[in-house]
């Protein structure tokens, strides 16, 4: 009797001390990584596509600024919650140097997308896309498909597919605070920015 | 990866000059895709839309499936949607100078897919009906 209580004791100590033991063993849990480090950022490819007026935006055109690149279209549910919240960042960031830039890849151009547009009231340039540029930027599996460029013109993250709003809004932040790395520019990458991003997945 | 909507083969439909032929196929998603439905909810989503193009029959009216209204993450309405296996059916008028013997009655079927958290290009894929008309 007296080996048994003995023996329970020493089990509940070991039980407790196990507890404790994990508890402080814990690590803590990483911080989402919001934007990929420096070193593994590619250039963003230029492109040349018309707003609604007609005139050629350049990816170039907002060289030293962050861009959020996002690549949607009108019949996507998916784009369609997310541009509120652009055009909140469009608003909120616009003077620290933040520019949103909406690709539509819409078959019927602009007599799909100018009331939308207006329905919308979509605050930030908005260009027609085509099958060249969806090509530079990876093929674009499906939409929305968005692009975080940093202020050196490097692709920082990419988002397929509905994002969370939060993981944008850091991103900007994190890039926003981040000074342009000398020698970066918004060249034309030869091999598309991100070869190996997949719907479904950001990174 | 974008859905492939998969249309069945259907029997050779055999009719006569005059006559009125019902055709029906069936079509099926993969699971966790839905297609709008012919009638979606908003103006700017694109409908399931059959087109008959050529062929020596005439259309005359096609059913759609009915649609589900399902709720997704990314809308706060329920869509209008088809999923899973459906069926589009045709009534055909067969006229009577339809020539005789074996023909085909050609056609489109126009859908765009998503899933809970994107979508996927529109896409048009043909459908095609043997026909024997005596």
């Amino acid at each position: 009797m007296q080996t048994l209580r003995s023996k329970l004791r020493f089990a509940g100590i070991a039980i407790v001390a196990g507890i404790l033991g994990l508890v402080a063993c814990s690590p803590e849990r990483p911080a989402k990584k919001v934007v990929r480090d420096d070193s593994q950022r590619k250039h963003a490819p230029d492109f040349a596509l018309k707003d609604a007026n007609g005139k050629l935006v350049h990816l170039a055109d907002f060289q030293g600024k962050v861009v959020l690149l996002d690549f949607w279209a009108t019949w996507c549910g998916p784009c369609q919650e997310e541009i509120p919240w652009f055009t909140e960042f469009q608003r909120k960031y616009k003077d620290r140097g933040f520019e949103v830039v909406g690709v539509s890849m819409d078959d019927d151009g602009w007599k799909a997308i100018n009331p939308f547009v207006a329905r919308k009231k979509i605050n930030y340039r908005v260009v027609l896309g085509d099958d060249k540029t969806g090509d530079q930027y990876g093929g674009l599996e499906a939409l929305p498909t968005t692009f975080v460029i940093d202020r050196s013109g490097r692709i920082a993250s990419v988002h397929v597919g509905l994002a969370d709003k939060k993981d944008f809004e850091d991103a900007i932040e994190k890039l926003l605070e981040a000074p342009a790395v000398p020698g970066g520019d918004s060249s034309v990458s030869a091999n598309g920015p991100d070869a190996d991003h997949r719907a479904g997945a950001h990174s | 990866m974008a859905p492939t909507l998969t249309i069945a083969p259907v029997p050779t439909v055999r009719t006569h000059k005059g006559a009125v032929a019902t055709v029906t196929f069936k079509a099926v998603l993969p699971p966790g895709f839905h297609a709008n439905s012919n009638t979606p909810t908003d103006a700017y989503l694109i409908p399931l839309t059959l087109k008959w193009t050529g062929g020596p029959l005439q259309a005359d009216g096609i059913t759609y499936p009915k649609a589900a209204q399902e709720k997704y993450s990314f809308s706060e309405k329920p869509l209008s949607v088809v999923t899973g296996e459906f069926e589009i059916t045709t009534k055909f008028k067969v006229p009577a100078d339809a020539p005789n013997g074996a023909s085909a009655e050609n056609g489109t079927l126009r859908y765009q897919a998503c899933n809970d958290r994107m979508c996927f290009a529109p896409k048009t894929v043909p459908v095609s009906i043997s026909l024997s008309v005596e």
